[in-house]
């Protein structure tokens, strides 16, 4: 009872129920195709990517009915079930204690505690619910993209760059990534796809070089938007985050306030480790913001609410998508019910329950 | 990777060992402290809670607390439950390629796990360990370059790579790679594939049929070691649709704490076959659950470390220059052949990464502001510059010579001098060293320790050498020196892992 109580509210099986239960018939019935993705609501594309594992069993198995005791032992598995999502240790201690607060020992249904757990995270996330806003009189507005490997970068790149240009600005690409083999390509090709400009030098050139050059002509051409692609890289190589460091040395020459926006793309299916990644970069690169890409995955993305606690950084975007339009403004309240599993259109449901 | 993770158990473990009579709630104490350094390490939840349960049972159940050095005991079966945990001992990481060639390995996994690059790496391993003809082909159409990006991959470990057909499907390209295979005599054939998240039905069915179609010998699970809790997600979903036969984990090199390592045996089923320790296509190395047990309890990896150098270092070399050492011969070359060789090694962090009980002293280096392995090609470029009288007598370097030396490698008279006290005071080492018998591989490696003097121009780090050693000793070997003999042992594949943790892990099956 407890049991699918809790797992219903994440949705996450366990793993024994998981092996013995084949693909689940609901899987088939296919999704849109990602190709050709149709528009919808960013509550929808969010809903669908966060909760897409959890729908089933928070639908069916685990009923509006149940109703339980929040004791200690339920706090507890609540805790579990945060960590499970990314949380952390200690912030989903902090989360859970929070809702203990003023519901401890009451009588509460899935529904209830779903809805609080959200609104506990969703308040924490707020304050840095902040877009990214171009400054048009700087010509260019310079925005340096870093990350670790993988992160998707060159692909939020492309994202931005659409973005942008829909709204009129012009952009200008840089191809800093000059270490892995075609990325300065795979730049290219979203270059084209979004009528912007690319700086690019051969493999292996000088990614601080590169830089410089790509911001000289953005200022001699008056480009709106200057977005900086760099090398993935682990912030625990040394000699790659001096690197990094460099290009943020070499843009200040030419414009003493560049890089405008220092974003650093994470990944979310990445773990605690993103607390050691935001530290080493907003160290090394100034990181003013932060993008969050594949959250269309099973993944939450959960550490986020970790992060926000210990770097207080804004949560500009998240990536929700392969699609040029896939790209989202972050909002803590839809991403903080669809953590936990949430449809953004129950909330009235929730309220009168 | 594991620094954070074995320093957190290290130091609850140093609470354990340090008393004489343990109360099951001192174990359970502890076993608590461990669940939390397990997920901070994104350990994923069930496998952690698994691992703790196992733990706790052993330890409460076989008369732990009443044996002589209780929190000994319970180190040892964390550490055996590590190595369960981690796949068992004797899981072989070698990949099954028992059938007619071309025998294929299909890649999946996550976008931006690193399935391109791995692809080549693996490629690179198989050519060149096991001397197989190699065909690579990449099935993602969907990432811009993404086919371009394997091509250029191929040039440079020298790997074929099937021709890019613009505007064909996953599915054509597969059959046109496994065709080429069998009419050119590849012996593998490896497909990489588009990343694809676990909940793209559409995608699923496509590699799917990928799948069925290819009849992959191998089909191997790309997952980036910086994964959180969903490596649970994506490795069931996956293995929900294929059979999954082994795991490959990338970016092992990072300073994540190694969770998904530890789930995804657990998870999974299958065996972690390969690690990618760095960008480098040479930096792919098998998987080995009981070294990394090790190394999460910061008992080093020194099998990792003479394996890589068995394999780096140019053995017949080696044995020339260790008869030269023995005889107290040392001379420049030698000096700047270790050089070379070090950084053929990944430079002196790698390797103080690997050494046994050299957790501390990596610790207090990067503190320092790390090793700076460029500062070795500085020295390489110091000798560089000397003529080869001057290198094999050194006594010869006068004023100006040196002056010569400091203006061709673009250094000080300083730095020079610098040098040289290095290189006279290893010289003096390699001597003793010598006399006392030590030799090959051993002498080798007691020479990059002994580099330390050279590399003085890290700030802060006076003499890494003398580190070393002070570090080596402070652990819990309890003895000066690292202890070659269980080395040796190690080395011929009989003996048990180094001393560290109060004996041997004796596994039992």
């Amino acid at each position: 009872m407890a049991k699918t109580f809790l797992s219903g509210l994440f949705g996450r099986k366990k793993p024994e129920e998981a092996r013995t239960d084949e693909p689940a018939p609901a899987e088939a019935e296919a999704p849109p195709p990602a190709t050709a993705p149709e528009k919808r609501g960013i509550f929808a594309r969010l809903r669908d990517g966060l909760s897409k594992s959890s729908k089933k069993l928070s639908e069916g198995v685990a009923s509006i009915f149940a109703r339980r005791r929040l004791d200690d032992e339920t706090l507890e598995e609540l805790e579990d079930l945060l960590v499970s999502a990314d949380l952390g240790v200690a912030a989903a201690a902090r989360t859970t204690a929070a809702l203990a607060r003023d519901r401890f020992d009451k009588e509460v249904s899935e529904q209830e505690v779903k809805e609080a757990l959200a609104d506990v995270i969703a308040a924490s996330l707020a304050p840095f619910e902040k877009p990214l806003v171009v400054d048009r009189a700087r010509r260019p507005h310079v925005t340096l993209v870093a990350g670790v490997n993988g992160a998707g970068k060159t692909t939020t790149i492309g994202k931005l760059a659409a973005k942008f240009r829909a709204e009129g600005l012009s952009v200008m690409l840089a191809a800093g990534d000059t270490f892995r083999a075609a990325a300065i390509e795979q730049l290219q090709i979203w270059g084209e796809r979004t009528g912007a400009p690319v700086v690019a030098r051969a493999v292996g050139a000088d990614a601080a070089g590169l830089a410089f050059d790509a911001l000289k002509r953005a200022q001699a051409e008056g480009t709106d938007v200057l977005i900086i692609d760099t090398a993935g890289r682990l912030q625990n190589r040394r000699e790659l985050m001096d690197e990094l460091a460099k290009v943020v040395r070499v843009l200040r020459k030419l414009d003493p306030d560049a890089p405008h926006d220092s974003l650093l793309v994470l990944d979310a299916t990445v773990g605690q480790n993103a607390l050691n990644q935001v530290e080493v970069f907003r160290e090394v690169a100034g990181v003013t913001g932060l993008v969050m890409t594949k959250l269309d995955g099973t993944a939450k993305g959960g550490v986020l609410v970790a992060l926000a606690d210990k770097f207080a950084l804004p949560v500009h975007f998240i990536g929700v998508g392969e699609g040029v339009d896939d790209l989202q403004p972050f909002s803590a309240r839809a991403f903080a019910r669809a953590l936990v599993g949430l449809d953004q259109d129950d909330e009235t449901k929730g309220e009168a329950a | 990777m594991f620094d954070s993770l074995s320093e957190r158990l290290g130091s609850i473990f140093e609470r354990l060992r340090g008393r004489g009579a343990l109360e099951e709630k001192d174990v359970a104490e502890a076993l608590r402290e461990v669940r939390v350094a397990l997920l901070e390490a994104d350990v994923a939840l069930p496998v952690a809670k698994d691992f703790i349960a196992r733990v706790k049972e052993r330890a409460i159940g076989q008369e732990v607390l009443r044996s002589v050095a209780p929190g000994q005991q319970v180190v040892k079966i964390v550490h055996d439950a590590l190595v369960e945990t981690l796949g068992g001992a004797g899981q072989d990481a070698a990949l099954d390629l028992a059938m007619a060639p071309p025998a294929p390995i299909l890649m999946v996994g996550l976008q931006g796990s690193g399935k391109t690059t791995t692809t080549a790496k693996l490629a690179l391993r198989l050519e060149k360990r096991e001397k197989k003809r190699v065909l690579m082909a990449s099935l993602d159409v969907r990432r811009p370059a993404a086919q371009e990006q394997l091509r250029i991959l191929g040039e440079q470990a020298g790997v074929k790579t099937l021709p890019v057909v613009a505007g064909q499907t996953p599915l054509d390209i597969a059959r046109r790679a496994l065709e080429a295979a069998r009419l050119s005599g590849f012996d593998v054939v490896l497909l990489d594939t588009a990343g694809r998240l676990s909940i793209d039905e559409q995608l699923m069915a496509e590699v799917a049929d990928i799948h069925a179609l290819a009849r992959p010998i191998e089909t191997l699970l790309v997952v980036d070691a910086l994964t959180g809790q969903d490596a649970v997600n994506t490795a069931e979903k996956f293995k929900a649709r294929l059979p999954v036969t082994g795991v490959i984990l990338t970016r092992m090199d990072g300073d994540a704490r190694g969770g998904a390592a530890l789930s995804m045996r657990a998870v999974t089923g299958a065996p972690v076959k390969f690690v990618g320790v760095g960008e480098k296509l040479d930096a792919l190395d098998a998987f080995d659950a009981k070294r990394m047990a090790g190394r999460i309890l910061g008992m080093g990896d020194i099998v990792s470390l003479v394996e890589k150098a068995a394999e780096d270092l140019d053995l017949e070399k080696a044995r020339r220059q260790a008869k030269k050492l023995a005889k107290g011969a040392f001379d420049l070359d030698d000096l700047a052949e270790q050089f070379r060789q070090m950084r053929k090694m990944g430079g002196m962090g790698a390797i103080l990464g690997l050494m046994p009980g050299m957790g501390k002293m990596k610790k207090m280096v990067d503190a320092a502001g790390g090793f700076d392995d460029r500062e070795i090609k500085r020295q390489e470029a110091i000798i560089s510059s000397m003529t080869k009288a001057e290198r094999r007598k050194p006594a010869i370097l006068n004023a100006r010579r040196k002056i010569r030396i400091a203006k061709g490698s673009g250094t000080s008279v300083q730095e020079v001098n610098k040098l040289l006290k290095a290189h006279r005071q290893m010289a003096d080492m390699m001597k003793k060293m010598g006399k006392g018998g030590m030799k090959g591989l051993a002498g080798q490696m007691m020479g990059m320790g002994g580099l330390g003097g050279a590399l003085g121009g890290t700030p802060g780090v006076g003499d890494p050498g003398a580190l070393l050693k002070q570090a080596g000793g402070g652990e819990a070997q309890g003895s000066d020196e690292i202890d070659f003999d269980a080395l040796e042992k190690a080395l011929s594949g009989r003996g048990p892992m180094p001393p560290g943790l109060g004996g041997p892990p004796g596994r039992k099956k």
